[in-house]
């Protein structure tokens, strides 16, 4: 089949079908959204995804341009080729959307998350959790006697091997933004 | 030239300057600044619905009969709720409309102020974008946005939620001026796609256009550069409920609607195609019927002006993302610059075969006794109006697929009926937005008695305004789709798809100054109708028509496109488990 030629990554007429679709494998997609900084844009997107019954791994959403109003919406999503290019094709006909990026086909991309991690616990558990934290380059951030907060970054497959490891030495509360996402090179 | 005005003032001005002439609305505390402008001015008439559902569709029929936006006025909370019905029927059938809705002042929304609503958020999902105006200042750029919104790209319905402060404060009124936001959807196909499509229609051994709302949506010359294309090919053609009347009726290669009760030519064709070239049309449920079982042998080209229609249900081949317009003109250029090749002798036999289809005549039927058939009603309504200026409305049900299969569409925009929605209580205030658009013009409504009843109120509107929209009511005292679906589907158990306690429709006409016409027996048919022609006002026309008529053909439920029934001989046990839980 022939597919539609658009070139990658250029404006949101060019985010739907560079692949063959109707394939049944379930992909986990990076979309990078660009939208208009304005009231309800988010209720927008997150409307699209549980209106029509797409999934949402993890979003995040912050201004990135205050002069010209924009925002970027990051979303980590799931579904065969055929739905990854639905929620790319429906996010482009949103008008306040202003492009759509699937970080996951158009090239190499960095993914990055933040997350605080409550560890409780005290004795050799407490020097495990500190020592494991230097491993993983966490930072602490809040310290008591009996706890510690700490304060990690990396991509999401870091961040839950960190919880894996605090979770017996008495990790009591996590806190993770979502991922952000951006393209390799220039 | 920015001038000073108040809000309300720059709404009533942004609607001149848009060209608005008419608007469909009900007042309310929320608006009543907007109001007081109206009633200061002449530019624009105020046409005052019954219950704002009735604003909205009559926007929607407006609209489609004129090729222009329509516009709603209407208040807050119940006046906003009441308008979803119609945003929703408008963004399924992709009309443009405007929805203008006053909103309880910016300094007590949030509060459960007496009318408020979230209207923007009950709206979001039922508009193509909508906006909450908080800042006067705001309004007309907003304003004039909207109207681009409405009307580029794939038309829909936009709304604009306007706090009372807003309209009574003064700010600098924008005029209007050729959009500059970022929303320009893309008209152009891309040129290897369609040369690729050309490529296609030279050897083609069965090829078949299918055509949809798209065609009409995107201008009157849309529809000739089909008619062009397809005369010159010499391809069949058939079209979806939506796109009737862009190519002829009459004309050589029309087989007719497709689709669950479309002919069974126009099915086979699809099932049997080498080459489906899709225009403007979204192989909707009701098309396509079983999915995997949907023309199988075919080559599936698609151009839609909006990327997320190509390859949703169907997997495309040819996927050409454009305006129909543009891109059938471009098709046609390379077709013609190519040197205007199709595979002749193929083609004959195809046609060969789509006769022998044909020949089936599946939309045969047998008028005989004292009862009219409702296939009957509508063949004589045909032949005693197809000579008028003619605009047609229709409910949902089965009186709407009659109507599409019995009365012949010559040109767009005379058709208006809730394809994607499909919203009983549509056709009536419809057809008064389509008269308010073609005042000269035969508007008639096809109707069930259930489905009228839904917006009946509206004949108050038509009396005030002077409309006279034929309400031509076939009779069968049932819900007759359900009550088909529940014979072939739920072993014959009619539950509540009767209408029972019904008023009697000519002592309701009268009760509101219309007039009121009976029918029930065949041999006063014609002359009924022509009293209902000939009669300079609204008419309630009630045609007593056989109550246990299916419609036919139809492909049940999760059966194939070669696998129809053309009559009751062939619905025994048709619908499979799997099929039944389907819509």
């Amino acid at each position: 089949m022939s597919a539609l030629k658009i070139k990658k990554g250029a404006t949101s007429h060019s985010a739907y079908n560079l692949r063959p679709t109707f394939s049944d494998v379930v992909e986990k997609h990076t979309l990078a959204v660009l939208v208009e900084n304005e009231p309800g844009v988010l209720a927008r997107v997150i409307g699209l995804f549980s209106g029509r019954g797409y999934n949402i791994e993890s979003l995040t959403v912050a201004e990135v341009d205050h002069q010209g109003h924009l925002s970027r919406i990051t979303i980590v999503t799931t579904g065969t080729p055929q739905v990854i290019e639905q929620i790319k094709a429906q996010l482009g006909r949103i008008v306040s959307v202003h492009e759509v990026h699937d970080l996951t086909v158009e090239g190499p991309s960095v993914e990055r998350e933040l997350a605080m991690f409550k560890v409780a616990g005290q004795g050799d558990k407490r020097v495990e959790a500190l020592r494991l934290a230097d491993i993983f380059r966490a930072n602490v951030v809040d310290s008591t006697l009996n706890s510690f907060v700490f304060e990690i970054t990396g991509a999401p497959e870091k961040i839950d091997a960190f919880a894996d490891l605090m979770r017996p030495l008495g990790l009591v509360e996590v806190a993770r933004t979502g991922v952000a996402a951006l393209p390799r090179g220039d | 030239m920015a001038r000073q005005m108040t809000g309300a003032k720059m709404v009533v001005q942004a609607l001149i300057d848009q060209g608005v002439d008419t608007v469909f609305g009900y007042p309310g505390g929320a608006v009543l600044p907007i109001y007081d402008e109206i009633f200061q001015q002449n530019s624009i008439k105020h046409i005052l619905v019954r219950h704002e559902q009735g604003a909205v569709h009559a926007a929607e029929g407006y609209a489609r009969a004129t090729g222009k936006p329509g516009v709603c006025l209407v208040t807050s909370g119940p006046g906003a709720t009441n308008a979803v019905t119609g945003l929703t029927d408008a963004l399924m059938d992709s009309i443009p409309i405007i929805v203008l809705t006053g909103q309880v002042p910016t300094f007590m929304i949030g509060s459960d102020a007496f009318q408020e609503a979230d209207t923007v958020g009950i709206t979001r999902p039922c508009t193509k974008h909508n906006w909450l105006v908080k800042e006067t200042d705001n309004l007309s750029p907003v304003m004039h946005e909207a109207f681009h919104v409405a009307t580029s790209g794939r038309p829909g319905p936009v709304l604009v939620d306007i706090p009372k402060d807003v309209q009574f404060a003064t700010g600098t009124y924008q005029p209007a001026k050729p959009s500059t936001s970022h929303y320009q959807p893309q008209v152009k196909g891309d040129m290897d796609e369609i040369n690729e499509l050309v490529a296609a229609i030279e050897t083609a051994k069965c090829p078949v256009f299918y055509t949809g709302g798209g065609v009409i949506n995107s201008g009157p010359a849309a529809s000739q550069l089909l008619r062009e294309l397809v005369d010159a090919t010499g391809f069949p053609i058939t079209s979806t409920l939506m796109g009737l009347g862009a190519y002829p009726a009459s004309g050589k290669n029309w087989l007719g609607m497709l689709g669950m009760h479309g002919l069974y030519e126009a099915n086979m064709v699809m099932h049997d195609c080498d080459l489906m070239i899709n225009i403007g049309a979204r192989f909707d449920d009701r098309i396509t019927g079983r999915l995997d079982a949907f023309s199988p042998k075919s080559k599936k080209a698609h151009i839609d002006i909006d990327p997320s229609s190509i390859n949703k249900v169907i997997k495309t081949d040819i996927p050409i993302v454009g305006d129909v317009g543009h891109v059938l003109e471009d098709v046609l250029k390379v077709w013609k610059s190519r040197g205007r090749k199709t595979n002749q002798s193929a083609l004959a036999q195809w046609w060969t075969k789509i006769e022998e289809w044909k020949s089936i005549d599946c939309l045969k039927f047998t008028q005989d006794g004292k009862t009219i058939k409702p296939q009957y009603a509508l063949q004589r309504l045909e032949a005693l109006t197809k000579g008028h200026d003619r605009y047609i409305c229709t409910e949902v049900g089965q009186h709407q697929m009659w109507a599409a299969q019995y009365l012949h569409f010559e040109d767009p925009n005379r058709w208006m009926t809730s394809g994607g929605l499909g919203t009983m209580g549509y056709g009536f205030p419809a057809s008064i937005g389509v008269q308010m658009g073609h005042p000269e013009a035969l508007v008639i409504n096809v109707a069930g008695e259930a489905s009228w009843l839904m917006n009946m109120q509206e004949l108050g509107t038509a009396m005030q305004f002077n409309l006279p929209v034929k309400q031509f009511i076939l009779n069968n005292e049932r819900l007759g789709m359900v009550r088909q679906w529940q014979e072939l589907l739920h072993g014959e158990r009619y539950s509540h798809s009767w209408s029972e306690s019904l008023p009697d429709f000519v002592k309701l006409a009268e009760a509101f100054g219309a007039k009121g016409i009976i029918c029930s027996d065949p041999a006063d048919l014609d002359d009924a109708i022509m009293e209902m022609i000939n009669h300079d006002g609204p008419v309630l026309f009630d045609c007593l028509v056989e109550k246990h008529e299916n419609c036919f053909p139809m492909i049940p439920s999760g059966k194939a496109h070669n696998d129809m029934l053309l009559g009751e001989a062939d619905t025994q046990g048709v619908i499979d488990a799997k099929g039944s839980v389907l819509v």
